[in-house]
């Protein structure tokens, strides 16, 4: 890869050359300031690239050669559940009659869209062992907004809206807590014990009459099962509180455990992760939101709903709802791709998703304990934590075994979080990657490892095969330069 | 053992797998999960189908649903039946784009970090502002941030919207504003626009913004300058809503005084997709670039001089700041950011212009065939792409008989205002031709005859 910059598009524009193709106007044409008031007619045109055709797909391919995708190779990404984007999902999604269907049009000519989703959140109601599901929410987050919205919106309809307090564990996903304060609620952290596990007596003692709900990943971010999420979610209904999944995680027990059989209250899911979505460069996503039957009546607006008929609906006569948290019906694009890969699944397919997921991260896990530290010494679940105090104490640091993994073609580990682990290294392979690529990843770490020890500064200075070494991020926050100049 | 194409385990690769790791079957692995939880059957979901039997069935359902493609559409309010330039789809489908997730590690995400940055420059160009994200989930969503960011920046608690502004996307806006305990305050509308002595009622010194929509919910291109001197007078913020295709002709809002300017770009190569994916922008002036929320990409250098590209500021968010963060946005749009920074290339300086300008006249064309043919158009104001027309029957039903004549009619403005029976909201863009509109006046009189 040659390491040459490459122009910005607005230094490839010439005056003259267009790249677009217009039918020309075929209505009488009219003097602007006829139509439109002075004020409002624009004096300078926006500065706007002048390239050809054939310049933009340059321009574009160039760029695609300077990204990583899970196209281009492994991409173990803890948390972000980087598996095969299936290239049906992409095929199916632009059927002209998904991606050209108007949201406002009537709902006898778009029943096709209505039966896909409807069929979507039914398959997502089982997945989940909860009560209803709504498509909605356009990404993770906006999912933990939405449940937690419902949850704020229950104990104010029970007379309880002085219950504000949501507890996470201290290992929660940092979305947790500042979906909590756009929701309007105070975030108390619970601690982690020994075993990485929420700590009980910690959260026993944080419980009380405020607690609007405690927000849990299981498994957890590092990877465990929280074990005692029997305990945890009694203890959190017999003070009057919800119980919220974050199913960033799914991936890790599907058809092993469900949400709502451990006693969650309401989960979202990223139907980008589990479900294969893509990421698409950091979204669309799409997470929807499952919840159990008592919180049915605020789930927002429109719920879709199959009617006796046989036909399908947007109901909007829902008066106890938080209300709508997007315009139309969330990220449908989307949702077709999630569909297509459920169906293309099927219950056995997606047990064994789990079970090869599983299986791959504990043998990396394996495979890599005796070089690294492993600070969690038991079964994983979809993903595992490694610490990098070894290497460390040899003058490397995690950024550094993560920045020469890019040498090798990598994208590298989550690095430094969960923040309760020093020099955190989260790996989580997935189950679409072969034992050889896995192998392969591991002998790399591997190689590292030996790297640190014997010729640190190789490591230290990494990557050094990339189209620009490590970037100046504190001259990027401290002169920001958002926007190109001329 | 399953056989998958998306499984690559063999018998033998699992033998060796468990081998290592000490077990005798994948089983043992969850058998921390507590017995009383755990899931022994199998989901109750449809049986797995091949990709062609798959294909096949897919290509049936979406053919139940009457497309934008086959279909003539004077269907808008908000998502636009536009053209698009092939090119676009092309790009967004290199997978080294649309497989990555977001670029975490600049060395190897310079190429995304790049078109995210020219995205943020053209979008604030276009929009006149000083600097631009980039991106959030949608147009409606970007509204409602920006009025949790100027509730925040003024510490105040009360949101003023005016009712000519997208109703869902007031909806939105409310839905978050509850979160917060902000109060949301419409201001209404007369002839079309908002009534701006209502609004100066309304204005008070716990007032956090002023929203306006330009042009607006029904295609009006309002005064909207005043309401942000107004604004301003009040120490408010004046957040515009705009739509970005027209403001290849209009004055941008960045030299209207507006403080945040939101949209979504949809118009800008993003497929209708029943809704989403699509595109919200958020722009702001320099004052308010640390309130951001959501990503931003930044200009650097590497340790060799290199330019180069890298998220910064990221000290407004979630990750690093949970709790304090300015909003929980963890993702942007990414694709859909790349796909409308394809089609603003495509249309560069010269397309954006002409584009904007065979909206603006066939949009006014599409009002006179109307009026000639005796309908009453009911605002007289300057419009893009949206008039009103009282159509002097149900619309709903007037819609049905429309389809069967290859038309997608437009939008029932009773669905949202019952003051607004029989009166539709219709979007005339560049792509219907004048015959296209000609027969839709022609047939819309035949049904009220």
């Amino acid at each position: 890869m040659h390491k040459d910059n490459q122009p910005l598009i607005f230094e490839l524009t010439k005056e003259g050359r267009v790249g677009y193709n217009l039918e020309a106007l075929d209505v009488p044409s009219y003097d602007l300031a006829d139509l439109v008031p002075a004020t409002y007619i624009r004096e300078e045109q926006a500065e706007l690239p002048e390239v050809s055709e054939l310049d933009i797909m340059r321009h574009y391919t160039a760029l695609s050669r300077r990204n990583h995708g899970v196209d281009s190779g492994f991409y173990p990404l803890g948390s972000c559940t980087m598996k095969y984007n299936p290239k049906i999902n992409e095929t199916v999604a632009r059927y002209a009659g998904f991606s050209h269907v108007h949201p406002l049009q009537d709902e006898a000519t778009v029943q096709g869209a209505m039966e896909l989703l409807y069929d979507l959140q039914t398959s997502l109601t089982e997945i989940t062992g909860m009560d209803e599901v709504t498509l909605q929410p356009a990404a993770g987050a906006h999912g933990e907004w939405t449940a937690l919205m419902m949850i704020r919106a229950f104990h104010e309809a029970n007379g309880e809206g002085h219950r504000n307090k949501v507890i996470v564990p201290d290992t929660a996903h940092g979305t947790n807590p500042a979906s909590a304060t756009v929701a309007g609620f105070e975030t108390v952290t619970v601690q982690s014990d020994e075993n990485g596990l929420v700590d009980i007596e910690d959260l026993r003692k944080v419980v009380g009459e405020d607690t609007a709900a405690l927000m849990l990943t299981n498994p957890n971010t590092l990877g465990l099962f929280e074990e005692n999420i029997i305990e945890m979610t009694e203890l959190i209904h017999s003070v009057g509180g919800k119980v919220y999944y974050d199913g960033a995680n799914l991936n890790a027990v599907m058809s092993k455990a469900r949400p709502g059989d451990m006693g969650f209250d309401c989960v979202h899911l990223n139907l980008h992760k589990t479900f294969t979505g893509p990421h698409g460069g950091g979204g669309p996503g799409s997470g929807p939101v499952g919840v159990k039957a008592d919180l049915i009546p605020f789930l927002p607006k429109p719920v879709l709903v199959k009617q006796e008929d046989g036909s399908f609906h947007f109901d909007y006569n829902r008066p106890q709802s938080i209300g709508r948290v997007k315009p139309y019906y969330g990220n449908f694009g989307i949702n077709v791709r999630a569909y297509t890969y459920i169906r293309t699944m099927g219950p056995d397919g997606l047990k064994a998703v789990t079970e090869y997921a599983v299986l791959n991260a504990n043998y990396m896990m394996r495979r890599l304990e005796p070089y690294f530290e492993l600070p969690f010494n038991r079964h994983c679940k979809h993903e595992f934590v490694l610490s990098g105090r070894i290497q460390k104490k040899l003058g490397v640091r995690t950024l550094d075994m993560a920045k020469r993994l890019l040498d090798f073609g990598y994208h590298p580990p989550t690095t430094y979080f969960p923040l309760n682990v020093e020099e955190a290294l989260m790996i989580e392979p997935t189950e679409t990657e072969s034992k050889e690529t896995l192998d392969a990843f591991c002998d790399i770490m591997i190689q590292i490892a030996k790297e640190a020890e014997e010729t640190p500064e190789v490591v230290q200075d990494a990557p050094h095969t990339t189209v620009v070494s490590r970037l100046d991020e504190t001259r990027a926050a401290r002169t920001p330069v958002l926007r190109y100049q001329g | 053992m399953i056989k998958h194409r998306y499984l690559p385990m063999t018998e033998q690769d699992q033998k060796e797998m468990l081998d290592v790791v000490g077990v005798s079957s994948i089983d043992e692995l969850f058998e921390d999960i507590p017995e009383q939880v755990r899931f022994k059957g199998m989901y109750d979901i449809k049986p797995a189908k091949s990709e062609a039997a798959l294909m096949k069935e897919l290509a049936q359902l979406a053919a139940k649903n009457k497309d934008t493609a086959s279909y003539t559409s004077f269907l808008g309010a908000g998502v636009y039946n536009h053209y698009k330039p092939v090119i676009v789809d092309h790009v967004i489908s290199r997978s080294e784009f649309y497989t990555a997730y977001t670029p975490y590690q600049p060395e190897i995400s310079q190429g995304e970090l790049q078109a995210i940055f020219e995205f943020q420059t053209m979008i604030a160009e276009l929009t006149g502002m000083e600097l631009a994200n980039s991106s959030l989930y949608d147009g409606g969503t970007a509204l409602a941030e920006a009025g949790m960011l100027a509730a925040g920046h003024t510490r105040r608690k009360k949101i003023i919207v005016s009712e000519a502004v997208h109703p869902e996307y007031r909806d939105v806006v409310k839905t978050y504003a509850d979160g917060q305990s902000i109060e949301v305050v419409t201001a209404p509308q007369k002839d079309g626009v908002t009534d701006y002595e209502a609004l100066q009622q309304l204005m008070d010194s716990d007032t956090a913004a002023v929203m306006v929509q330009y042009p607006n919910f029904f295609g009006q291109i309002e005064d909207i300058q005043p309401i942000g001197e107004l604004a301003h007078e009040h120490k408010a913020l004046f957040v515009v809503s705009a739509n970005p295709l027209a403001l290849g002709i209009l004055t941008p809002p960045g030299k209207l005084g507006a403080d945040i300017c939101v949209g979504d770009a949809q118009p800008f190569g993003i497929a209708e997709s029943f809704g989403g994916p699509h595109c919200g922008y958020f722009a702001v002036t320099k004052k308010l670039m640390r309130k951001v929320p959501g990503r931003l990409v930044g200009e650097t250098v590497d340790g060799e001089g290199r330019r180069g590209y890298v998220l910064t500021l990221q000290a407004r968010e979630q990750h690093i700041r949970r709790d304090k963060a300015t909003s929980n946005i963890c993702s942007n749009q990414a694709l859909l950011a790349l796909a409308a920074s394809v089609a603003m290339t495509a249309l560069g300086k010269q397309g954006m212009r002409e584009m904007a300008l065979q909206n603006i006249a066939k949009t006014r064309y599409a009002k006179e065939a109307f009026e000639q043919a005796g309908f009453e158009v009911v605002y007289q104001g300057a419009h893009f792409n949206e008039i009103v027309v009282n159509t002097k029957q149900d619309v709903t039903a007037m819609n049905k008989a429309l389809l069967e004549k290859g038309i997608i009619g437009g939008f029932d403005l009773a669905r949202v205002d019952e003051r607004f029976v029989n009166h539709v909201l219709l979007a005339v863009t560049e792509l219907r031709t004048k015959e296209e509109i000609d027969a839709l006046v022609a047939e819309m009189g035949a049904l009220h005859a």
